[in-house]
């Protein structure tokens, strides 16, 4: 059960990252829930990774007896997806402070002169 | 550096050339800023001409598997390593390189089109750079043999084409198309990276070859499939998935929605891919090829009939491309729902997975012209409105010739591409279930009435006042337009050549899933 | 032949297509060639005839886009009246529009 956890835990994230963004209509507010589900993401892949008594794959670390160690894919994978939130978030914020520079708003329900 | 090496090297160069080409812009836009349009031409011209050059290998000698880091000859599987590839592989077969050659055409038209209609633009340097990233990011993910390498190219792609969007920015419109369409991408691209995590749950491995070879059937991959159709119907804009896409195509600068329009396509790459070449024959795939056939029968159906009261020209195109998206998922759905019935396949499935496919390429050619002739119109008079526009043929006569062709083309008359792939789909669907081939024939009957009203209400008529002044666009702007037209042409007059050649392989690649595992882990 | 594409239920060939073409305007030029030639430019034969009224000016005859297929929209107006509304541009609706779609495809595929 205690090994379920973070499974339970990224579960509520993306329902709490969910319920935010679609209920929210302050645009800095559901970027935060993309934020979120970006972490539920991002915990998910790294929880995966979890090996019971598993040793990490660092050269010097190496078991004398030959005993294999962990592949560091999904840490890899939780780092890159870190650069790549990062940057899109940074883009979303600049996005909408220009928006809010020219409608003066960041109220999605003013945020709609595209439509039809 | 001999010759053989770099041949070799070609998969990895692909990616190499647009993303060096792209980092560099900006500098030789500091430095030598009246070279930098050369460079950006000559980047491009580089890099479609390696993909082309990758294309008449994979067509003379079959698949290329590339091994990232890895000596020459050593083969896709390290000996250690219990027989799992480990390192990052490209795997460019018929369907890869069939979408590099469409990338390829696109982005090259694209950037010569660019180079003048941004030239009255600031901070061109980054504009370029962003292109080329999306040229990258489009390449990647169409060779790629890793999931999560192709979720990065899909969210360089994402970041690359919102940016872009956002650049004209057009007192807040653009910015606006800019900020949804990275939102939904991003909410779709997040859902993939999920699905792709569980299916790295089950089979420790991201290589799409090593997953298809041993994937079963459990609610958890079902619960990934349905994400990633999800995630990916969302960058090629598939209707309920569709909304962002016509309020960021409307906006964005017209040679870039010409890039995007490939763009979104390399994520209809990813649907079929996945379904076909990893999922394949794990299931009866009734079930999932009648939800293509339906995706796509509404993509077709909303795009045009929402197309038809549009008042932006843009927007108008842009729900046209929404409703063209659905051609294409209905001819490879059909091929889908009958997947494992040899005998349906061989009389007409596979005749309507080609119509589909071919679709894809005429779609990226016709629509890439129809944005270029409008961004040409829009360059000169600055109007949106469809209502203001009239009489712009007297002044602006290869624009409108070629506006022409692209109308013809995609209203499917003969003798233009359209007309060869809308055949096969009709002909092919007809046997399936005649009712969806009505409702096609429908759809293309209201496109051509749709884009009647278009042709004649920015090009027929009397010359207005207000448009006294305008001139025809410049010559380069008019290359671009005529490299897609020539294409639009050809393909319409050698239907025969361009199926056997370019389509048939592509139909191959996906029809024979065992090829694909073999290929990375058969005798490597 | 070049150009012949079998689509396994018919056959096209946008070549002899093109030669079809081209021999039907041939004939069709022939045909005119027979006509009585009687057309004279700049002359009042090429105004247009409007009930012995003034010709408008330019401008005002063209016919702009908001005024075609008025009625194919005035016709499908209850379809438009649920159509449009959908495509409201708020984010919000469109990320629900995605969730909708995914729920129902995996209810579809799990049933299936």
């Amino acid at each position: 059960m205690i090994a379920n956890l973070p499974f339970v835990a990224v579960a509520l994230l993306i329902g709490i990252a969910f319920a935010m963004i679609l209920l929210k209509y302050n645009m800095i507010k559901m970027i935060m829930g993309l934020g979120i589900l970006e972490g539920a993401v991002n915990l998910f892949l790294v929880a995966l990774g979890y090996r019971e008594s598993g040793i990490a794959p660092i050269f010097t670390n190496s078991p004398a007896n030959g005993s294999a160690m962990v592949m560091p894919t999904v840490q890899a994978l939780t780092l890159t997806n870190i650069v790549i939130g990062v940057a899109t978030m940074a883009l979303m914020l600049v996005f909408v402070m220009l928006v809010y520079k020219k409608y003066g708003t960041v109220d999605a329900n003013e945020m709609r002169r595209l439509r039809e | 550096m001999n010759v053989d090496f770099l041949t070799a090297s070609l998969p990895a160069l692909l990616i190499t050339v647009p993303l060096f080409g792209a980092f560099l812009t900006p500098v030789c836009g500091r430095f030598l800023p009246n070279a930098r349009d050369a460079w950006v031409i000559l980047t491009s011209i580089v890099s479609s001409a390696i993909a082309v050059l990758l294309a008449v290998q994979v067509y003379a000698k079959g698949t290329i598997v590339y091994v990232f880091g890895a000596a020459p000859g050593l083969g896709t599987i390290p000996a250690d390593s219990g027989g799992m590839p480990i390192r990052i592989l490209f795997h460019i077969d018929g369907f890869g390189v069939f979408m590099l050659i469409s990338a390829a055409i696109v982005s090259f038209a694209g950037i010569l089109y660019l180079t003048v209609s941004q030239s009255r633009r600031s901070s061109r340097s980054e504009f370029y750079a962003l292109y080329l990233l999306l040229v990258a990011g489009i390449f990647g993910m169409v060779s790629t043999d890793d999931l999560f390498n192709f979720f990065v190219f899909l969210e360089i792609n994402s970041l690359a084409a919102s940016a872009l969007t956002a650049y004209h920015r057009n007192g807040g419109l653009a910015i606006e198309g800019a900020l949804k369409y990275l939102i939904i991408n991003t909410v779709g691209g997040l859902m993939i990276l999920f699905a792709i995590g569980l299916l790295y749950a089950k089979y420790n491995s991201l290589n799409m070859a090593v997953i298809a070879s041993q994937l079963s059937l459990t609610t958890l991959n079902l619960l990934a499939l349905i994400l990633l159709i999800a995630g990916l119907a969302t960058k090629a804009g598939v209707v309920p998935f569709h909304f962002a896409t016509p309020d960021a195509y409307s906006v964005a600068p017209s040679g870039v929605t010409t890039l995007m329009i490939v763009a979104s396509q390399a994520g209809l790459y990813g649907l079929f891919r996945i379904i076909f070449s990893v999922y394949g024959s794990m299931f009866t795939p009734a079930a999932v090829g009648w939800i293509v056939i339906i995706l796509g029968v509404l993509s077709m159906f909303i795009g045009v009939t929402m197309a038809i009261p549009q008042k932006d020209i843009k927007r108008l195109l842009s729900y046209h491309a929404v409703s063209q998206t659905g051609y294409m998922l209905l001819g490879v759905g059909t091929a889908l729902a009958i997947f494992d019935d040899t005998t349906l396949i061989n009389t007409f499935g596979r005749m309507a997975m080609e119509g589909g496919l071919f679709h894809i390429i005429n779609h990226a050619l016709y629509k890439g012209l129809l944005f270029l002739a409008v961004g040409a119109v829009i360059y000169r008079t600055g109007v949106w409105n469809l209502n203001q526009m009239g009489g712009l043929g007297h002044k602006m006569k290869w624009t409108m010739i070629f506006f022409l062709i692209g109308t013809l083309a995609i209203a499917g008359i003969p003798p233009f591409n359209g007309f060869a792939s809308k055949l096969m789909i009709y002909e092919s669907t007809f046997a399936f279930n005649p009712a969806i081939a009505v409702i096609a024939m429908v759809v293309s009957i209201l496109t051509l009435a749709s884009f009647m009203k278009v042709f004649h209400s920015v090009f027929m008529g009397p010359e207005l006042p207000e448009y006294a002044n305008v001139r025809e666009v410049p010559k380069r702007m008019l290359a671009g337009m005529a490299i897609l037209a020539v294409f639009v042409i050809a393909f319409g007059f050698v239907p025969d050549l361009t199926v056997n050649i370019l389509i048939a392989p592509a139909a191959d690649a996906l029809l024979h899933q065992e090829q694909y595992i073999l290929c990375v882990l058969g005798g490597g | 032949m070049i150009g012949t594409l079998t689509t396994g239920f018919g056959v096209w060939n946008p070549l002899i297509w093109l030669c079809g073409i081209a021999a039907s305007l041939f004939l069709s030029w022939l045909i005119w060639q027979c006509g009585e030639s009687d057309y004279e430019g700049d002359t009042e034969q090429t105004a247009p005839y409007l009930s012995g009224n003034a010709e408008p000016e330019k401008g005002a005859v063209h016919i702009r886009a908001g005024n075609m297929y008025w009625g194919f929209t005035a016709a499908l107006k209850p379809y438009y009246e649920r159509l449009i509304p959908l495509h409201s541009g708020i984010v919000n609706d469109y990320v629900s529009w995605f969730l909708i779609g995914a729920v129902i495809l995996f209810v579809v595929v799990i049933l299936g």
